[in-house]
Formats: C-alpha cells, structure tokens, sequence
C-alpha cells in the first residue's frame, strides 16, 4: 500500500529481532538476528523445530513474550498483522474458496467484494505478470495447484510491502513446478525482502543468498549460503547428513 | 476488541435473559415450601414416565440400529432422515398422527375389534410414555447408529477372521459408551414434557410438573404455587441436565451415516423386521395426519388465517433474532451460556417472565414477544452446537489470511466467515423455524382469545372436537413447519461453495 516509506538499498538492515522469544503454549523460539535489505533468506531446520513460528511470529501471529521487533529502527512489536510490512504466503488456504480470481487479488487493496475499475486494472495488470491472464472470473476450484499458488504470489505482489514472507507455500507441488514457483517468486519481488521456510536444503542452495537455521527453540543468525552449507553449525550437520555435500 | 464486546454483551443478553426469570420465580416461589399431595405426585409421575420413556426409547433402538447399520438396502438413506424429522414436528400434530393411529377410533383399535380383543386407551401415562418414544426413539436410533458406525470396518474383519465373539468384543463396549448418554438426554428431553402431557395425559396419575404449573396457572391462577412448582421443575431440569451433559457423546444432529459396515453375521431377516417394525411406528401416525387432513383443509373456520400469519412471522423472527444472538457466541463460554436456556423449561422461563411483566403490562398482551423469546432461548443452544465446528474451522483455515490482507471486524465476517457457513446457517435456520412454527408451550400460558399461534388454535379445535377442522389445521401446520425447514436448508445448501 505503498505507506511504508522509502527503501534504502544495499545491506541496510530491514527488519531487526532484538532479544526476542515468540511464544505460544508451552513451545517458545527466540532470535536475535538481523535482515538485511533485498536479501532472498532461507530457513531451515528439522521439522517442528519452529521454522513456521519464526515466520508467523515475524507477521503478528504468534504472540511475543520477549524482546523487540524492529523495522528500519522503528518499534513494531505492538502493531497488529494488517500494520506490520509484510505480506505472507501460508503453507495453505492461501485462497478464500467462496471468492473469484479477481475478488482474492483485490482483497489486497480494497475490502470490496465489487473492486471499482483501477482496481480490476491493476488486479489484471498482476495478473498477467503470474501468466494467469484471462482467468480472473474463476474460482480457485477450477484452477490447477500451480495457478492457484499464482493467484496467492499475485495477491502478495499487490499488497507490496517490502518484505515476503513464505511458509512453504509450494510444498504441495511437484518438485519441478516448486523450483519454477520459487523463482517467479524472486524475480517478480524484485526490491523485496523475502524470507521463506524450506525443509529442503537444495532450495537454499539454489536461490537463497542467506541462511537462518532454526533448531532447539533457537535461531541463529543469518550465513551466507555456501558458507552455511560447507559448513553447518553444530545441529545441523545431523540433520542435512551428506544430503549437500555430495552434490 | 469491538467483536470481543459484541460478544460478551450478546452472552450477557441470553443468561440475563434466563437468569432474570428465574430469579422472579425463585423469589416469588422459594418461600412457599409446601408441596401438596397431588404436587409430589407429579413429581413423582414426571420423573416415572420419563425414565420408561428413555429406557423403551433406547431398549428399542439398539436392535433397530444394528440393523441399520448393517444392512444396505433401497430408501435407507431416506429413512435415516426420516428419523431426523420428528425433533422438527409440531408436537400437536405428531399427537394428531398417534389418535389416528392408537386412539379410540384409530387403527389399532379396529384391528383389535376384528379380533374381538378389549380396546386400547391412549389417554393416560402409557399414552404419554408413547409419545415420548415416537419422538425419541429416533433421536436414540441416530445416537445409537453412530456408535455403530464409529467402529471402523477392519475390526469388524479382524474380528470375523479370527471368529470372536463381535457383541462382546466391539459393540458391547461401544454401548457401554453411548447408551448411557443417549438415555441421559431422553430422560432430560421428556422431563420437560408438556404439550404431551397436556393433550394425552392429565388427572392425579399422568400429570407432569411442567402441567402441574399450567393448571395452576390456567384454572387456580394461583402464582404462588405455579412458581414454586416452576423451582421443582428448575431443579429437577437442571440436575438431569448437568448430568446429561457429563454423560452425552456424539452430537445428536449428525450426519454421514451414508456408511453400511460390512458384516458376516446376523439373521437379514430379523434386521428387515426391525426396521420395518420402526419405519412403521414411524411413518404410520404422519401418513395418517396427511390422509386425514386433506378433506379437513376445505374445513378450516377463518381464525386459523391471522392465527397462521402469526406463527410465521414468530419463526421468521425466531430465525432472525436466533442467528444474530448466535454468531457473536459461537464460542465456548458462549455455547455454556446458551445451555442455561436448555436446562429451564419453556413453562418456568414463561412464569417468571409472568411475574416480572405483570406489575407494569397485561401479560396477555405480550404473548408473541414472549413466546417467541422463549423459541429464540430454546433454539439457541441447538444452533451454536450446529454452527459453532463451522465457524471455528473458517477462523482456524482463514482467519490469520484475513487478518495478513487487513480484513477485520464486520468486513472479515462478510466476506469470509459468513460465505462459508452457508451448509450449517441453512440448516440451523430451518431448525429454529421449525421449532418456533410448532411451539405450543408458553403461548398456552399467556394468550388471550383471537390471537393465538397456529398449534394453539389448532389445540382449540381439537378441544372443541372439531376434529376435521383439527385434522386440516394439522396437515397445515405440518406442511408449514417442514415447508420452513426445507426453504431455508436449501437455501443455505445453494449458497454454499464445496
């Protein structure tokens, strides 16, 4: 919605977990880490380690018990989900299935369900830049996996906030079609920050210029890539095996 | 935080709304601590026919269910929903179907007569006990029938490969966990009994408490004693319901049942019959409402036009009042404040609403309001436990999406919440309809003459012994009460996505 100033390039830092815990029931994670500006961050770590509470933490829905959340040296800790700058792409139900094509882009600028001309405009204007050009009057049931992870990419790019964040959202494709996903994802965030849970290291390797690795209810502090990965911290050598290094 | 005050004021509305009334009866009858002879054998009567009517209705449905669940056969599914309908029936009318068939003049009796046998009576405690089972012996079959169905199919197979014992092994401990349940809810369900005890029993030997206030009301008017029979009956309800409450599983409107386990034992004949035998009890008694009533329909003397807008406009309103309470407390401290309405009878919230109107207005000239307050409290408890899964999935599937594109407050429920609840909205909206439609219970405390309710007037005539008249009001209330239902499942339905 273009209200969260402009963006200075390069390493700046964006977004800052100062001494933080996010908690939830009796299973907590801290942090104390910083993103930089543009970067493409990968998180990683085994399964129920607290990859998703990291992120969903980062986006106002996990509540924080400590610490303070950052943005450009701003305060956030207090803002609700909808004020924070960030959009977010769920693992699923990432589409409102009662709604259109168009009434689930148009939710990104507009809270009616009859969005006025510009908006249909630049609704289709997105559209076509995930190639879904033509299928607007669609509900998500009659499109394809692949199309409907589209739709919500094409819904996150409209809402414009300068960081992405992505909790699996193609884990339900194939493998092929996930890679092609990922870097449609790259390219169209462009100046965006985006910092995405994988579980599969490949990915990293391939796209990510950071690593956070996530284990034990902490997370460590973003690595470069082939750094982290020649390399792993002390959990995470178990937990890749030989799965990167022999490739 | 504003839904969150929606909420709280929403939950104060309905447990003031329950609380107040008992209050004024607990005032104005607590002091009063003589019971008469002829009370304590109400009492005793209420707590007696309603323990047979859920020991036969559950007796009853354990073989009939058995046979349902293992038998597939043409119109099962049918009649599965059949036994859904009669919690939608007006009672009047169900009563109507029963002296067609059990009364002086009715089938029974004259297949009886052919064989020179002594007639049956259908008025008294037996009368009563048989109402009670053709509405609950449903209820219990549907229970009962999802105990069944909840043993999954490989240990039926298991169990036959290995040729144990299958009563003992699966069903015995799966009726060990439903039955007592499905009987708790029964005998709370007939505690409360009244237009059955009103229309089939009466005298010193089969009159409920919940009459027992009526009379007082309606012959003695004598306020001290009706509210003080109304604190027996609260504490009576309200003890049977906690208890109902610790012991009920299952949720008693539930669906896909569409299942037949597979199973290599037990006679097909044998099955057949049960199911014969119950889908005849069943169906019998509303055939012969419909046959009856046609000729009655060209019959109907003109008040039963006002008389029937009347009743509509109450569902209507019903329907209405009830959603809207229903939405803000579709939670769970919610769900625990609308059972406060389950637990006190319709009489008891009726005689304390009574006591508290009459020192400002004539009761009398409140009677719609308070009839349809009292349909809106009953019905609230059966909406929130139909609404509530739907409601809660939505929010747990979308409610952190809606949240992360700035949807909140009533936007979020407009575009979000409510679209996926058609199914569930359909179906408790034709439910509180229904009700609302057939209620004859407060209404008969309060109404003055010209300006009753559809079940009342219809009352009336079969009092009078207009009973052709009785007869087409009846087919006409029938046919509004499930027409009402119908209207609003399938809308609901066709407003639905998949």
């Amino acid at each position: 919605m273009g209200c969260f100033g402009s963006l200075t390039k390069g390493d700046a830092p964006i977004l800052t977990l100062e001494k933080l815990t996010f908690g939830q029931g009796d299973f907590s994670l801290s942090a104390d880490l910083t993103l930089s500006h543009g970067q493409v961050t990968a998180i990683i770590g085994p399964s129920g380690a607290g990859k998703s509470t990291l992120l969903h933490g980062i986006a106002g829905f996990v509540p924080q018990i400590a610490g303070r959340l950052l943005w450009q040296g701003v305060e956030i800790t207090q803002f609700t989900p909808e004020q924070r700058p960030v959009s977010m792409l769920f693992q699923d139900n990432n589409l409102f299935p009662h709604l259109t094509v168009l009434q689930n882009v148009a939710l990104a600028l507009t809270p009616k369900l009859r969005p006025s001309s510009d908006v249909v405009e630049r609704v289709e204007d997105v559209l076509s830049q995930v190639s879904l050009s033509g299928l607007s009057k669609r509900k998500p049931a009659e499109l394809s996996g692949g199309q409907q992870s589209r739709v919500a990419l094409a819904r996150a790019l409209l809402q414009d906030r300068p960081i992405m964040l992505m909790d699996e959202p193609f884990s339900a494709l194939g493998p092929a079609l996930k890679r092609e996903m990922l870097r449609l994802s790259i390219s169209l965030a462009a100046q965006r920050t985006l910092v995405m849970v994988t579980h599969d290291p490949t990915d990293a390797v391939e796209i990510a210029h950071e690593v956070i690795g996530v284990a034990n209810g902490s997370a460590s502090r973003p690595m470069e890539t082939p750094k982290f990965m020649a390399n792993p911290p002390e959990p995470f050598g178990d937990y890749f095996g030989n799965s990167i290094t022999s490739q | 935080m504003a839904q969150r005050a929606v909420s709280i004021i929403a939950a104060l509305v309905v447990a003031g709304a329950v609380i107040v009334p008992v209050a004024a009866v607990l005032w104005r009858g607590g002091g009063v601590t003589t019971l008469s002879a002829a009370d304590w054998a109400a009492l005793r009567f209420t707590v007696w026919q309603a323990f047979w009517s859920a020991a036969i209705s559950v007796g009853l449905a354990v073989p009939v269910a058995r046979a349902l669940s293992r038998r597939g056969f043409w119109g099962r599914s049918v009649l599965i929903s059949v036994m859904g309908a009669p919690f939608i029936l007006p009672v009047i009318v169900v009563i109507l179907g029963l002296l067609a068939v059990f009364g002086g003049n009715g089938i029974v009796n004259l297949i009886l007569g052919q064989f020179g046998l002594p007639k049956m009576d259908i008025y008294g405690a037996h009368g009563v006990i048989l109402a009670h089972v053709f509405f609950n012996l449903p209820l219990a079959v549907r229970l009962i029938l999802q105990g069944w169905l909840s043993i999954p199919s490989e240990r039926f197979r298991v169990a036959a490969s290995l040729g144990a014992p299958l009563f003992w092994l699966l069903e015995w401990p799966m009726l060990k966990r439903i039955v007592p349940g499905a009987f708790a809810v029964i005998f709370v369900i007939c505690l409360g009994s009244f237009a059955v005890a009103l229309t089939l029993g009466g005298g010193p030997r089969a009159t409920t408490v919940e009459l027992a206030i009526y009379q007082a009301f309606k012959f003695d008017f004598d306020l001290a004693k009706a509210a003080s029979l109304a604190v027996v009956q609260l504490v009576l309800g309200g003890v049977a319901g906690l208890a109902a409450l610790a012991l009920a599983r299952g949720d008693m409107l539930g669906s896909g049942f569409d299942r037949v386990v597979q199973r290599w034992d037990g006679s097909p004949l044998l099955d057949g019959l049960w199911i014969a035998l119950a889908a005849t009890f069943l169906l019998l008694p509303l055939a012969a409402i419909v046959l009856a009533g046609i000729p009655g329909l060209f019959d109907l003397p003109p008040s039963i036009w006002p008389a029937t807008v009347r009743s509509i406009l109450i569902a209507l309103a019903a329907v209405f009042l009830t959603i809207a309470l229903a939405l803000p407390l579709a939670t769970r401290s919610g769900e625990a404040a609308s059972l406060l309405g389950i637990s006190v009878s319709g009489l008891v919230l009726g005689t304390g609403l009574f006591l508290l109107l009459q020192p400002i207005v004539q009761p009398q000239h409140v009677a719609l309001p308070v009839t349809l307050l009292v349909n809106v409290l009953m019905s609230l408890p059966f909406v929130l436990r139909i609404l509530r899964p739907g409601i809660e999935g939505a929010k747990a599937d979308f409610g952190r999406l809606g949240q992360s594109i700035g949807l909140k407050g009533w936007a979020l429920w407009r575009i979000v919440y409510l679209p996926r609840l058609g199914r569930p909205m359909g179906f408790a909206a034709g439910l509180t309809a229904a009700l609302a439609m057939g209620d004859l219970g407060v209404i008969t405390l309060f109404s003055r003459p010209g300006e009753g309710t559809l079940p009342l007037v219809m009352y009336q005539l079969m009092g009078a012994y207009q009973m052709e008249a009785a007869d087409g009001a009846a087919l006409l209330l029938l046919s509004l009460s499930l027409g009402l239902f119908w209207i609003f499942d399938k809308g609901g339905r066709a407003h639905s996505d998949p």
